[in-house]
């Protein structure tokens, strides 16, 4: 980057160090967080839209769409993340290409899976062979959001479902007694009113994700935590320009404030929300809220 | 219909080749000098890159070299998400059940322990640290007395030897020479103890790509008849290392 990094061999002290850390790898590193709040900017409002869908169907009146919404939330929330991980991304993914194959292979007479092997023809390649890096790391992100959304969805799911019973039910016979139909009592008065029961556990899951975030590499992204690894690991002098011993402590120390930031962020963020929501709601902080103002 | 399935299996093949110009290499990019991320670019340089460039050209290939976790590196060459594997691996029974090699790119390659110190014991009632699911941790597990300590990647083996949480590693010498000759005496390669594992690294392929095989096969011969290949592995691994 700097003019006189090009033989770094020969520099010292903070030279080397400002050389060090403008090389292209960190800037990886650097550009790796990025990837991880843009992760979770696209996956927190996907996971509450599963976790609303979940928690509405859970609550159906009609019996088949409370099955699919319970079963949602049981299945995913019984499931280790992991395994989910692991498995769910490759049946995803083998999924979307079979289903392809089924479309625009040719030559059906052969078995997809084999012998422990998947095999569909070239054309049902999710993404193509000859996609471009970008389309390849954008499938792989993509695959990434959708598993996240979908295992945090249910647990928003169950956060909501428990959020829209804990609305005093006063408040819904009231609005009944206006002569409000269901979806009017749903949309203008339980709705607006759960998000102040929701949002402690709302506010975990929110953390929880930001922590689980390193999982990408399980789905082949270069997060943070991947080049904090391969960066801090010890680097021979032969092929290196920076050699150096194990940095990985002081790469992990990086990425310790970095959580530790977004944590502390989220925590100013939340209470805010939690102030705002809690305005005219039938609960204590709501009360004390309408008093205090009264006072002053 | 034996004729049938000969001629659907011909046009398998034949749509196979076309789209076959066009492949996917995955590597380890952890591994130096077999395979690593260069520091000043962040591209994945090495010994197999550089080997895999010229094998596709001899093949007539296109090749893509990209990067996959160790651990998961056969079973998403099986899933089909790249062909090949090029990543130090070497040709073991073992993996033979899973996939199958092209010929080996490297002679048979010694294995060699690295310790703190010189007389470091490496027999019985030993801890000896080695990368999971590698010939050197199959090879470790095997020895009476021998506790085996397990790791995701090879760079975690020689931190496992630097504080003292194992009494020595246990890897491909060409890995850890370097390692060795960089800690000004902290690491010592053991003398003497070096162990010949497994028939040499070759490119892993799906059992099924017979052809690619055989691209592969004719690509390393013809590399090995010209010296191209020994001058590879001189450039990368010193005069002393074994050649074809």
């Amino acid at each position: 980057m700097f003019e006189f990094c090009a033989d770094p061999r020969s520099l010292e002290g903070l030279q080397w160090l400002g050389c060090y850390l403008t090389t292209a790898t960190h800037f990886s590193f650097y550009w790796s967080f990025v990837i991880v709040l843009l992760l979770l900017a696209v996956t927190a409002p996907l996971a509450l839209a599963f976790g609303f869908a979940g928690a509405s169907a859970a609550r159906s009146h009609v019996l088949p769409v409370s099955w699919i919404g319970r079963g949602y939330i049981a299945a995913v929330r019984g499931v280790p993340d992991i395994v989910f991980f692991l498995f769910f991304v490759i049946a995803l993914d083998q999924g979307l290409e079979w289903f392809k194959h089924l479309f625009v292979c040719d030559d059906l007479s052969q078995p997809v899976w084999n012998n422990g092997e998947f095999r569909v023809c070239p054309a049902a390649k999710v993404p193509l062979g000859t996609a471009s890096p970008f389309i390849v790391s954008a499938y792989s992100f993509g695959l990434a959001v959708t598993t996240f959304a979908i295992v945090f969805g249910a647990f928003a799911a169950n956060v909501l479902y428990g959020a829209m019973n804990a609305v005093p039910r006063a408040q819904l016979e009231t609005a009944e007694a206006y002569g409000m139909s269901h979806r009017q009592v749903f949309r203008r008065v339980l709705v607006p009113q759960m998000w102040i029961y929701a949002l402690p556990g709302l506010s975990n899951l929110w953390l929880i994700l930001i922590k689980a975030t390193p999982l990408l590499f399980l789905l082949g992204i270069k997060d943070a935590v991947y080049w904090a690894r391969e960066l801090g690991s010890a680097k021979t002098s032969g092929n290196n320009p920076y050699p150096h011993g194990d940095w990985r402590l002081f790469y992990f120390l990086a990425l310790l404030v970095f959580y530790l930031v977004s944590t502390r962020v989220s925590e100013i963020v939340l209470t805010r929300i939690t102030r705002r929501l809690s305005r005219g709601q039938a609960t204590r902080a709501g009360e004390e809220m309408r008093k205090g103002g009264a006072a002053a | 219909m034996k004729k049938l399935l000969l001629a659907s299996a011909l046009v398998a093949l034949g749509s196979g080749a076309f789209a076959q110009d066009s492949i996917k290499i995955a590597t380890e990019g952890a591994y130096e000098p077999y395979n690593y991320i260069d520091q000043a670019t962040g591209k994945l340089v090495g010994f197999e890159i550089d080997l895999a460039a010229e094998l596709c050209t001899r093949a007539a290939l296109t090749c893509e070299v990209i990067q996959n976790e160790w651990d998961s590196i056969i079973p998403n060459l099986q899933s089909g998400n790249y062909d090949a594997i090029m990543a130090g691996m070497s040709i073991t029974d073992e993996r033979k059940k899973v996939i199958t090699f092209s010929d080996n790119y490297t002679p048979p390659s010694k294995s060699a322990y690295m310790a703190a110190a010189a007389d470091a014991n490496i027999g019985e009632g030993a801890v000896i640290a080695a990368q999971v699911s590698t010939i050197q941790s199959g090879f470790i597990a095997e020895q009476a007395g021998v506790t085996l300590l397990e790791f995701a990647s090879p760079d975690e083996t020689v931190a496992a030897v630097k504080n003292g949480e194992a009494d020595a590693v246990f890897a491909d010498k060409d890995y850890l020479v370097p390692i060795a000759g960089d800690s000004g005496g902290a690491l010592v390669m053991l003398d003497g103890q070096d162990v010949a594992l497994g028939g040499g690294i070759g490119v892993g392929l799906r059992q099924s790509d017979t052809e690619l095989k055989a691209k592969f096969d004719a690509a390393i011969q013809s590399m090995k008849a010209d010296g191209s290949l020994n001058a590879l592995i001189e450039k990368y691994f010193g005069p002393e290392a074994e050649k074809f």
